[in-house]
């Protein structure tokens, strides 16, 4: 495994190939060769949740996972959970909830939060809230004390269309 | 008064939709042409001499810029209080974490490599690890005697209290190290070169603290410096001062590196192991009541530790100690400070300085009183809680009109802390393994500087106009998550009556924002949103001079305004700076006097859950309720309350820092515990408003009060739960409580 491989990926909908190391966490491979630094990193250990990213659908530490075991795989990051989000012009409802409750405070953790709540709510569209307290407990965060985090996600709950939630890591 | 347009209004977040869609660019999301990464060798050795420094084989050496202290141009010494602390340890080593060599290189792997391939030689010296070993002075590491700095308040004659006392009740409390575990490490980017000097990006708090540290570090005038604030992910102290020392790191390399820049990341461990925590304490109180429960008289011994260098270990004491005998009427006070040098990495700002600490002996110490006297502690309380006229121990009169004991027990009513606890005492007596209590703190958070900081600071602050008639505040006070550019927006758009957008915010650097002082203190609304509010009431006393501004006027002819201004003129600045009103008055030598220009009260209950077989401890409920002046953004408020009553939880009940030898043991986010979403209950914030002259339309601090109750409130409850006034030492880990209870059975 000492050559770099071609690492074949489906990145918020757009083929991507890229040179990586087997080994090389998918992290790296997101910020670094996709240039995609909306996707963060907390703690390097899987403990955090700050670098949540949906690959094939399933929610993953991406600085867990080699970039060996994604070759062929579907990548969804913040950059795309609303296609159009990044240039400002439509959020995703989970979003448009975080801005609208306050659950973004420092931010860092939120691309990750944001990708939790989108997986919690594919889950679980109408959760209580113990539930998305439950399911936001892989994502640390130290400003907020969560209780915004948690009324951003209750919001969305509420608001969300399922044209919304489908747009997100089918 | 006008009806308010801005403030006491939820306005989104000024940079919430870049940070809900990651588009905000963090530290390290930054690179440049040929970066290169920055790694630091450290000492590994508490105390010692430094023999030599090796470099193994199989490392291209060649390949590697690499420092030490013989390259430091400069002042070999972080500018902070006392010049005490090396960028580089030279010859000697004073805690294990301390920097000897950095590298660089464009490969991080391989530059992890080198890193693991430096060996120091360090011949060993005794060393001191805890509070009480570096009082004792057997061995002295710092000094002639180990103290970085006394303070003493004294007020009558605390020893006559003791004879005309009916009840003196002592005790001892402690507080451990916390870890700030902002989610973003630590992260700069520095560029040296002859051209511009020194340009340093990085996530900070104070730019201007670095900007002084690295004049001193490179002997350069203030304009061949540059520091730029990038989005900072959680600062809370932790980058208060310590982001001085890995800047002028990166810039050395930089230097030496031919002026390619250099960035420095720090990873999880390396930020928990390296850089500041909250100081540990160890407070003996004695206190003596009437036989009605007065106050009679406290003596107050508050000790600190510091770590290996002075850094901010001062002013963190006199804050301590200034809040050490809590919002009481207290006839006769001695309180003796001392922060003192181990070891350790030095401790540092975080979210309270000091004040914790010593709110959480007297408030803790409060309910073990009332049950040594037979007292219901809010009563007792109640007796002795500040009122308008009283004068506190610094001998400051409290002139505002604060209603504490209206403050305690609306929170309490708020929590049904009476019925709970008549109920609990009924339920605690069955066989249930779960025992539940209430209890309660009430406190106070000084806002801004201490005694005469903000005189010294002499803050500057200002606004611009731009060019499509847009405002611009300028300031150095940064955004790192608590709302400063939000809220900096929601004051200048009231004061001008504009909307919102059509205000922006400079992100902080140094060449283009005035020294508006540090973000630390509670002092980033109150103090500098003042200074901004002034600014743009001057900058419209400007347009209206000028004849391009009538009052009444619109939104559109107000920037049409500001846009012909520029247009005509070039420019349109206006500043204000900070001058201390004439009615506060503090003198540094006798501690006497205003030591706060206002404070921010509150009262903040819990309801806990005490599962005696585990000794776990469950936060059930939690209220906090508090008077801050007029709340400017209820939501962004809410956040700061919530955010930091969390911060407390964490800090009464699991996070715990191990130290071995003066370094942090369990140095990851899987063995250091903080709360998730699925520890805490929903914590309910209450604002009482009560507007006070200082800040801009009536606002107060509000920063760091919420981190000063939930210790002490959680800790009272947890002996309303088990009958027990035994634990006195946060954080009480299910562990210190079993030693507790075991204790109560010998």
């Amino acid at each position: 495994m000492s050559e770099k491989m071609a690492l074949k990926l489906q990145v918020n909908g757009a083929e991507r190939t890229v040179q990586a190391w087997p080994m090389a966490r998918l992290l790296d491979v997101i910020r670094e060769d996709l240039g995609l630094t909306g996707t963060k990193e907390g703690c390097g250990e899987g403990e955090c949740g700050a670098c949540s990213v949906f690959l094939n659908g399933k929610l993953v530490n991406s600085c867990l996972v080699p970039a060996v075991q994604c070759n062929g795989a579907k990548l969804e990051t913040i950059e795309g959970v609303s296609p159009t989000s990044t240039d400002g012009a439509q959020l995703h409802p989970v979003q448009e909830a975080f801005l609208r409750c306050g659950g973004a405070q420092c931010g860092i953790c939120t691309p990750g939060m944001v990708l939790a709540a989108v997986d919690l709510l594919k889950r679980c569209p109408d959760p209580d809230e113990e539930q998305v307290r439950d399911g936001l407990s892989g994502n640390l965060c130290r400003c907020t004390g969560y209780v915004k985090i948690i009324d951003s996600v209750l919001a969305a709950a509420k608001s969300a269309s399922p044209d919304g939630a489908k747009a997100v890591a089918k | 008064m006008a009806k308010l347009e801005q403030v006491g209004h939820s306005r989104l977040r000024k940079e919430g939709r870049a940070k809900v869609t990651g588009a905000a660019i963090y530290t390290d999301d930054a690179t440049m042409p040929g970066l290169l990464h920055g790694a630091t060798v450290r000492s590994q050795v508490a105390r010692g001499r430094i023999k030599g420094i090796h470099f193994g084989e199989g490392i291209p050496w060649e390949d590697f810029v690499i420092v030490s202290a013989k390259d430091v141009p400069g002042e070999n010494r972080v500018a902070m209080i006392v010049l005490d602390q090396p960028f580089l340890a030279d010859t000697r080593v004073n805690h294990p974490e301390e920097a000897i060599l950095l590298l660089a290189h464009a490969d991080r792997v391989l530059l992890e490599k080198a890193r693991a391939a430096v060996t120091v030689e360090i011949e060993e010296e005794p060393a001191v690890f805890t509070i009480e070993a570096s009082l004792a002075a057997a061995t002295v590491v710092w000094g002639e005697d180990n103290v970085f700095k006394k303070v003493s308040i004294r007020k009558g004659e605390v020893d006559a209290a003791w004879a005309s006392a009916t009840h003196v009740v002592e005790g001892t409390y402690g507080t451990g190290a916390q870890e700030q575990l902002y989610i973003e490490p630590h992260a700069v980017i520095a560029k040296v070169t002859a051209e511009e000097g020194v340009t340093v990006w990085g996530s900070l708090q104070c730019p201007y603290y670095v900007h002084k540290a690295l004049k001193h570090l490179f002997n350069e005038p203030d304009d061949r410096i540059r520091v730029i604030q990038m989005e900072t992910g959680g600062g809370f102290g932790g980058k208060e001062d310590y982001p001085s020392l890995i800047s002028g790191h990166a810039a050395l390399l930089s230097m030496k590196a031919g002026g390619r820049p250099v960035k420095i990341l720090y990873d999880r461990e390396e930020d928990m192991v390296a850089t500041t925590k909250r100081h540990p304490s160890k407070t003996r109180v004695k206190t003596a009541f009437d036989a009605d429960g007065k106050m009679l008289g406290l003596e107050m011994e508050f000790l600190l530790d510091g770590g290996a260098y002075v850094t901010l270990s001062p002013v963190v004491l006199s804050r301590g100690a200034i809040h050490a005998a809590g919002p009481y009427y207290w006839p006769a006070v001695a309180i003796e400070a001392k922060a003192l040098a181990t070891n350790c990495p030095p401790h540092g700002a975080f979210r309270g300085f000091g004040a914790p600490q010593s709110l959480f002996a007297i408030e803790r110490h409060l309910d073990v009183a009332a049950a040594r006297i037979g007292m219901d502690p809010v009563e007792l309380r109640r007796k002795n809680l500040l009122r308008i006229g009283d004068v506190m121990a610094t001998g400051q009169v409290v002139k505002e009109a604060v209603d504490l004991p209206g403050i305690m027990d609306r929170a309490l009513e708020k929590l049904d802390y009476h019925g709970r606890k008549a109920r609990y005492a009924g339920s605690n007596a069955g066989t249930d393994p779960i025992k539940r209590g209430v209890g309660f703190a009430v406190f106070m958070h000084g806002c801004g500087f201490t005694g005469g900081g903000e005189a010294y600071l002499a803050s500057v602050a200002g606004v611009e106009g731009t060019a499509d008639g847009k405002v611009r505040v300028l300031a150095a006070s940064t955004e790192i998550g608590q709302g400063t550019n939000t809220m900096f927006s929601q004051v200048v758009a009231e004061v001008l009556r504009v909307p919102m957008d059509l205000v922006e915010v400079q992100q902080p650097d140094t060449k283009l924002v005035p020294n508006s002082g540090p973000t630390v203190a509670s002092r980033t609304c109150m103090v500098v949103g003042k200074l901004v509010q002034d600014a743009a009431v001057g900058l419209k006393q400007i347009i209206i001079q000028a004849g391009l501004l009538r009052e009444p006027y619109t939104a559109d002819e107000f920037q049409a305004a500001v846009a012909a201004y520029v247009a005509a003129f070039g420019s349109l600045k206006a500043y204000s700076q900070y001058s201390t009103p004439p009615h506060i008055v503090w003198s540094d030598e006798t501690y006497q006097g205003d030591a706060y220009g206002t404070y921010a009260w509150a009262c903040y209950a819990a309801d806990v859950a005490v599962d005696t077989r585990t000794c776990e401890v469950a936060v059930t409920d939690f209220v906090a309720l508090q008077e801050v002046g007029r709340v400017i953004n209820p939501t962004l408020a809410e956040g700061q309350i919530e955010g930091g009553v969390a911060q407390g939880i964490g800090y009464a009940l699991w996070e715990k820092v191990e130290w071995r030898n003066g370094r942090m043991a369990n140095a990851q986010m899987t063995n250091y515990i903080m709360a998730t979403s699925a520890d805490l209950p929903r914590l309910r914030v209450y604002f009482e408003e009560n507007p006070n002259p200082m800040g801009p339309s009536g606002a107060k601090g509000i920063g760091e009060l919420p981190m000063d109750g939930p210790g002490p409130a959680i800790l009272n409850a947890i002996q309303d739960a088990l009958g027990t006034d035994a634990p006195r030492e946060i954080p009480l880990t299910p562990e210190l409580l079993m030693d507790c209870l075991e204790a109560r059975h010998v």
